[in-house]
């Protein structure tokens, strides 16, 4: 099928470690592929491989079909991939707006000369996001630090609905949530790929990657060991290739 | 939820209340101040007298608003005192030798300025390498720092401050933006013609040049601070690296251009205390001019954990600490327990951010 994003062969030492071991993967569009594998297995690595945090020591990166070089964050989001990470990366002392629009501010011109921060504009963008979301937020002026940890979460994937995120990255998206946003997030998961967004899930829940992936990939000691389709295998296979249990 | 939400209304207002108390302690502090000094300090309650204040700390706000920036992203500069005794020895030698080649005072002053200004930025360029390049902390990167540029200033002028230079610099340093006569009209930066020295007392003299330049600047950083993208970026920066990273902001670049700017600020201090002085000064050992500029930033509410801090604030720190001086030795008190309250202000400063974090 025609992969919106592909990787190809990616190697990512650390030192005399390999994080990342010829690995190649694919998502498409609408597609869900979870990336699973216990602690160490170079999901991460492998992930901020795509969202630019790390470069590859080899390997190839193909955008919708044309090979790419992404090396740096800012690279990956003009492609269109965003990422919410576990700690969800928000400024806490800056407020639901200024995160949503960090690092991409909008500004206007005062006097017809200065640049400066619209926060009329962004406080009204970010509204009509928020707006959509199950999770509400009282005010879009309080800081992060003020929040609990699901609206938290709103913030961080608002931020990347906002930015029209052609593939979204998801790292365990529901470690830090209570049980009834646990679910209001996988609902979220399930709206965003019918809008056509290429999802990649991290995670360690197998509940969690049975409800909502389409693919799974299970990554062990940096190599990739399985890919299935969801409808063809059981937890309990996945579960056996993630401990290494099949190839023994 | 939060707790805030689980409080009555009145539980709300009593705290919103104590809450700007709290966040606003310093400005009310120093009000305090001049309410106590001009009955225990004879001559306090005056012009002449806070002029003198604006004197004194013209060169600390350069010091304080440029460490507020450092000091929100999280970082601390301790070069900003010796980079500023650096550009006002450099600043000053560099004056001597034009002066002496018989340039004229105006061409002395401008080259010798901008030689001040353009060698401040040096320190903070290296600062800043060190700290985004190779993780060398900011409190060792600038204290190695401070002693380079402390000893290439010593080394320059030998110990001794540098003299020899042009009688008009100190006329412009100490000047005032407007003088007005009656009946011989009036001139901006100068005398009007015709006004002798013994009529200088009938002389209306308005608006210091120091404190016009520092207004200046505190105008022009406070619209980088709080109403451009830079601003934006080093705040986030001091309140999640991570965050500014990943959101694409150039984190380098950004904290190279955070100590060049701290550096500039410090050299421009320098370069005034010349047309103050009239002479090129290295800082002493022992004048702690950067841990008063870093005391003047905490008092004024900023956190040295990053991600807060007020430019306003830094001011009112950097003013409250000069009234209390001044008041102090006004009132006749010994200069050893200034000290001993610069010490108290400062401790007391972090304790009220402690107990009154701001969530709104």
């Amino acid at each position: 099928m025609d992969y919106l994003i592909e990787v190809r062969n990616i190697v990512k030492r650390f030192g005399g470690l390999v994080a990342v071991n010829d690995v190649s993967m694919g998502v498409g569009r609408g597609e869900v592929v979870a990336v699973l594998g216990d602690n160490g297995a170079g999901k991460s690595t492998l992930i901020k491989v795509i969202s630019g945090v790390y470069a590859p020591e080899e390997g190839t990166i193909l955008f919708e079909g044309k090979p790419v070089r992404i090396a740096s964050p800012m690279d990956a989001l003009s492609l269109g991939i965003e990422t919410i990470y576990q700690d969800l990366a928000l400024a806490e002392n800056l407020n639901v707006y200024s995160n949503i629009f960090l690092g991409r501010e909008k500004t206007r011109k005062a006097a017809g000369i200065f640049p400066v921060l619209d926060h009329e504009y962004m406080h009204r963008e970010a509204a009509k996001v928020l707006d959509g979301l199950v999770i509400k937020i009282p005010s879009l002026r309080s800081k992060i630090k003020s929040l609990s940890g699901g609206q938290r979460q709103a913030v961080a994937i608002s931020r990347s609905i906002y930015w029209n995120a052609k593939i979204l990255i998801m790292d365990e998206p529901t470690a830090a949530l209570g049980v009834a946003q646990q679910s209001q997030v996988l609902e979220l998961v399930n709206t965003l790929k019918a809008r056509g967004i290429g999802i990649i899930l991290i995670s360690h829940t197998m509940f969690d990657v049975f409800k909502v992936a389409d693919r799974i990939v299970v990554m062990r000691r940096g190599r990739k060991v399985a890919e299935k389709i969801r409808t063809e295998t059981t937890p309990d296979e996945i579960v056996s290739y993630i401990v290494g249990a099949e190839a023994v | 939820m939060s707790t805030e939400n689980t409080q009555t209304a009145a539980q709300v207002e009593r705290r919103g209340w104590v809450q700007i108390l709290a966040r606003n302690w310093a400005l009310a502090f120093l009000i305090l101040l001049f309410v106590v000094f001009s009955f225990t300090g004879k001559g306090f309650l005056g012009l002449t007298n806070f002029e003198n204040i604006l004197y004194l700390s013209t060169t600390f706000v350069f010091l304080a608003a440029s460490e507020t920036f450092v000091i929100i992203t999280g970082g601390i500069d301790l070069s900003v005192g010796f980079v500023m005794g650096l550009s006002s020895v450099l600043c000053a030698q560099v004056m001597q030798s034009v002066y002496a080649a018989h340039a004229s005072a105006a061409a002395t002053m401008v080259v010798g300025a901008l030689v001040g200004l353009v060698v401040g930025i040096a320190p903070g360029y290296v600062s800043g390498i060190l700290i985004s390049r190779y993780n060398v902390p900011p409190f060792i990167a600038t204290l190695g720092m401070s002693g380079i540029t402390n000893g290439i200033a010593l080394t320059i002028c030998q110990g001794f401050p540098v003299a020899g230079l042009p009688g008009d610099l100190v006329r412009l340093g100490n000047g005032y933006l407007f003088y007005s006569f009656p009946g011989k009209g009036s001139r901006f930066f100068g005398w009007p013609p015709g006004v002798t020295d013994s009529q200088v007392r009938e002389l209306t003299r308005i608006l210091p040049n120091g404190l016009l330049l520092w207004l200046v600047v505190i105008a022009i950083l406070l619209y980088v601070l709080k109403t451009t993208r830079f601003g934006q970026h080093t705040f986030a920066i001091g309140g999640s690296i991570e965050a500014a990273k990943r959101a694409g902001i150039d984190v380098r670049r950004h904290l190279v251009t955070i100590y060049v700017l701290s550096s500039f600020f410090a050299g421009m201090a320098g370069v005034y205390n010349v047309f103050q002085t009239g002479v090129g000064n290295f800082t002493p050992f022992n004048a702690s001019y950067e841990l008063f500029a870093i005391a003047a930033v905490v008092i004024g509410g900023a956190s040295l954990m990053g991600g807060k801090g007020s430019l306003v604030g830094s001011v009112i720190g950097v003013l409250l600490l000069a009234v209390l001086n001044n008041g102090l030795s006004i009132s006749g008190v010994a200069a050893f327990y200034r000290f001993i309250a610069v010490g108290i202000i400062l401790v007391i400063a972090v304790v009220i951010d402690q107990l009154f974090p701001d969530l709104l």
